[in-house]
């Protein structure tokens, strides 16, 4: 799974104020902390919230471009479901996808001028086999802070990445004080246990 | 140690490293990041100014008191700085002096495309251009270095892709340099009167022919030989999309874009056989090397619009895509920004939709209520445009355009560029309405201080300057202050200004919710009680983001009555989301909306 430079590519995409950019730079920090040269590159509008937000994690031996090419992606983190189909050109056909159940809806469809897709799953089936859903807002919200859904999402990645465990402890203890630390890794863990034995969660 | 760090980031430490002890700048995307991080090492001063130009004056004077300044914008912040940009090339710099200018590709958050490297030329300046954050922490020092070296200033160019992706840097320690700021008087060099100047001019064309042999033997100008078959010229971020692709091939990277090496050029052109230059935006090194006598394939094969990446390049050199994968998609709304739930821009600009008025707008976040349904404004062309087109506009149409032209400009815009053509609405008996949306701060970078913040960017208390008061002192006799979270005072002011002799200034009072202290005092969410909705839109007409419209027959489980007749189906707000601004429940007429109860 990497092109033929060695290198993998891990693209998350959501929407802006549901804290892709944050758990992009956790994944980058673990990465960094296991050796791996790292890249990483944000694309989006102005730097409103509401706008489409997409973050490429790059990493390997030696990383030249922040940017993947499409069709090179191995990894997709999405946030939010209809997000997942504006990139579906950027994945690998072998590729993983990774999808929040949220659904955030654009202004035509909160206007009621333009629909929003209803089989976004049924549709990226047809093109891809390693799907994963899970409701991370949903998860977030029964832990009591809905900030901690990009925690969640890093969770459901991490068993597709051949990192050691304490290594992220390491980067969540760093990178959060302390309590938010403790409550993030636990929520993290939990996650990763489950994902890594069945890799669908979708709490009620 | 390693750390991983934004280009941005990086250029703000290299300039600490480098001994850099002054900086200035106006906000602007994508180089924002830079006085940011820079103000918060010790022993710096950094300051916004209001405006490009003033920053770039403020760092000339800094450097000629043999200070090491930098000076930071985005790129359309140096049309701005331009004029005494020209001229510093020809007195020289004293001290360093270093302006950074970030290119906006493909126009993430701009509103052109320029490509600054034309500045270099034009102005006769030095550019260094890095690919990413280790050479963004060291071009600064080199900059500097020319600068102090060749007494000139020197720019250093970023594009978005490099100030804003992330990559690891070596960080070092700063090194203890001497203090050598001091008075020194030089008016042959200082004084540019025509006399001086032209002896000036001359010195500036040695300089570049000094600043071309330096540049055959800049390290950062280097050829990476490898497979001589093909060969590929390249700077900044496009090295990186280029050697993704193409590890093998032989480059010619060049750390310095102005002036060129024509030696090192020719060098590399004569040992390989077929020869690339691969460039963003315009043909910049392309017709230089051109010019050479050398052939070359460039815009031919590469877009001259938008930025680049790998798959970009492969496209181009293979002459089609390789791997591209058709998907039959349904069609997928798209997502453009908005204006936040509770924004203060969302009721002046609801209110100015329904006006039968051209609205000469501004850039900011009030740009983003040109979009439906809002549709509040009408041009947007640069920073403080708005007051001089709307009185241009007035004038020009006479009696036709009384009570029917409106200028809108942010506080921080106003500030930048707006005061000297609210003077020109007065001096020249201008009809036209000016709005000043004054949230308090200049959201749409990112929430910097201003001068009518009353704070500096350290968080200092400073002077405030005072709106209503400048307002008149400037001329202008009908000065208002409204609150746009009360459309109907603010609806009533407007017209009557619109119906009023000469120009008139109202200030839109309300506070940006995504600033700090605002966001302690949030308000109670409101709902939508679905027993009372008639289903009208009126509501929708704000483009609220928590406002969303549910369709009866999307609703399988639920039974809502018709209150009307063609009642197609209710508002719904989704209270996680609403910061309890009022604008939708002014304008429901069935009484529908209110504050969510209790703890809910
Ligand atoms: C010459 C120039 N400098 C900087 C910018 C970047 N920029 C765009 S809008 C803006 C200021 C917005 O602040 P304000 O006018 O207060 O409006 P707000 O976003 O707060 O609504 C800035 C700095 C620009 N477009 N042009």
């Amino acid at each position: 799974m990497s092109n033929s430079n060695g290198v993998r590519s891990i693209l998350m995409v959501g929407v802006g104020g549901q804290g892709i950019i944050r758990a992009s730079d956790i994944l980058s920090a673990v990465l960094m902390k296991s050796g791996f040269d790292v890249k990483k590159s944000e694309v989006h509008g102005m730097a409103q919230r509401g706008g489409c937000v997409s973050s490429h994690v790059r990493y390997g031996k030696k990383v030249y471009s922040p940017l993947t090419r499409k069709g090179d992606v191995d990894v997709m983190l999405s946030f939010e479901k209809l997000e997942t189909l504006r990139y579906l050109d950027y994945m690998r056909s072998s590729g993983v996808i990774i999808i929040n159940e949220e659904e955030i809806y654009p202004p035509s469809v909160n206007l009621g001028e333009a629909p929003y897709p209803h089989n976004i799953e049924e549709i990226i089936r047809k093109y891809f086999n390693d799907i994963h859903f899970l409701n991370a807002t949903k998860l977030a919200l029964k832990e009591g802070d809905r900030r901690i859904a990009n925690t969640i999402m890093l969770g459901a990645l991490s068993p597709y990445l051949d990192i050691e465990l304490d290594t992220w402890e390491d980067v969540f203890r760093t990178d959060f004080p302390p309590n938010v630390a403790e409550k993030n890794f636990s929520v993290f863990k939990m996650v990763r246990n489950q994902f890594s034995e069945n890799k669908n969660l979708i709490m009620q | 140690m390693k750390v991983f760090m934004s280009g941005n980031e990086a250029i703000a430490r290299g300039a600490y490293e480098c001994g850099v002890t002054f900086a200035s700048g106006y906000p602007g995307t994508p180089s924002t990041e830079v006085i940011e991080e820079f103000s918060k090492y010790d022993g710096v001063y950094a300051e916004w100014s209001p405006n490009e130009k003033v920053a770039m004056e403020v760092g000339i004077g800094a450097a000629l008191a043999g200070a090491r300044a930098l000076v930071v914008m985005k790129h359309v912040g140096v049309n701005v700085a331009a004029d005494p940009l020209f001229t510093v090339s020809y007195t020289g710099t004293n001290g360093g002096l270093v302006i950074m200018t970030a290119d906006d590709p493909s126009m993430h958050s701009s509103q052109n495309e320029q490509d600054n490297r034309n500045y270099a030329r034009f102005a006769k300046i030095p550019m260094l251009e890095p690919s990413d954050s280790q050479e963004a922490k060291d071009y600064i020092g080199l900059a500097f270095d020319i600068s102090e070296a060749f007494d000139t200033p020197v720019f250093l160019r970023t594009t978005t892709r490099v100030s804003h992706s992330k990559s690891i840097v070596k960080l070092g320690e700063p090194a203890p340099r001497e203090d050598r700021t001091e008075i020194r008087y030089n008016p042959d060099k200082y004084v540019m009167v025509p006399a001086k100047a032209r002896a000036r001019r001359v010195e500036v064309e040695k300089r570049m022919i000094r600043l071309k042999e330096y540049a055959e033997t800049f390290s950062e100008n280097r050829i990476e030989m490898n497979d001589p078959d093909t060969g590929i010229i390249t700077a900044g971020m496009t090295y990186n999309y280029a050697k993704d692709i193409y590890p093998d091939y032989s480059y010619l990277k060049l750390g310095m874009v102005y002036p060129l090496p024509a030696e090192l050029i020719k060098e590399f052109a004569s040992k390989v056989k077929k020869l690339f230059v691969i460039e963003e935006l315009d043909p910049f090194l392309e017709e230089q090397i051109r010019s050479l006598g050398i052939e070359v394939t460039g815009k031919i094969i590469f877009p001259y619009t938008n930025e680049f990446d790998p798959g970009i390049i492969e496209a181009a050199m293979a002459g089609s895509s390789s791997e591209s994968r058709q998907f039959s998609l349904p069609p997928i709304p798209a997502r453009p920004p908005n204006l936040c739930p509770g924004c203060p821009h969302r009721g002046l600009f609801y209110v100015l939709g329904k006006f039968d008025c051209f609205v000469t707008g501004d850039i900011g976040c009030y740009t983003l209520s040109f979009m439906k349904p809002l549709e509040g404004l009408d041009s947007c062309v640069c920073m403080g445009a708005s007051i001089g087109m709307a009185h241009g506009m007035s004038k020009a149409l006479k009696e036709k355009g009384k009570g029917r032209v409106v200028a809108v400009i942010g506080d921080s815009t106003f500030i930048h560029s707006g005061i000297t053509s609210l003077l020109n609405l007065a001096y020249n008996k201008s009809h036209a309405v000016v709005i000043i949306c004054d949230n308090r701060t200049t959201a749409m970078t990112g929430m910097q201080e201003h001068p009518a913040t009353g704070y500096t960017l350290q968080g200092d208390i400073a002077a405030q300057l005072d709106l209503v008061e400048l307002g008149k002192t400037l001329g202008i006799r009908n000065v208002h202050v409204v609150d746009p979270f009360d459309m109907k005072t603010t609806r009533k002011i407007i017209k009557e200004e619109l119906s009023t002799e000469g120009p008139s200034l109202i200030i839109s009072q309300g506070p940006c919710v995504l600033l700090k202290k605002e966001r302690k005092r949030k308000k109670k969410p409101l709902m939508i009680d679905t027993e009372k909705c008639t289903g009208c839109k009126l509501c929708l007409g704000l483009g609220c983001p928590p406002i969303a419209w549910k369709r009866f027959e999307d609703m399988k489980d639920i039974t809502i009555p018709k209150k009307r007749k063609n009642q197609e189906g209710i508002a719904v707000i989704d209270t996680a989301l609403c910061n309890g601004c009022n604008l939708c429940l002014q304008l429901c007429k069935a009484g529908a909306i209110m504050e969510v109860s209790g703890n809910e």
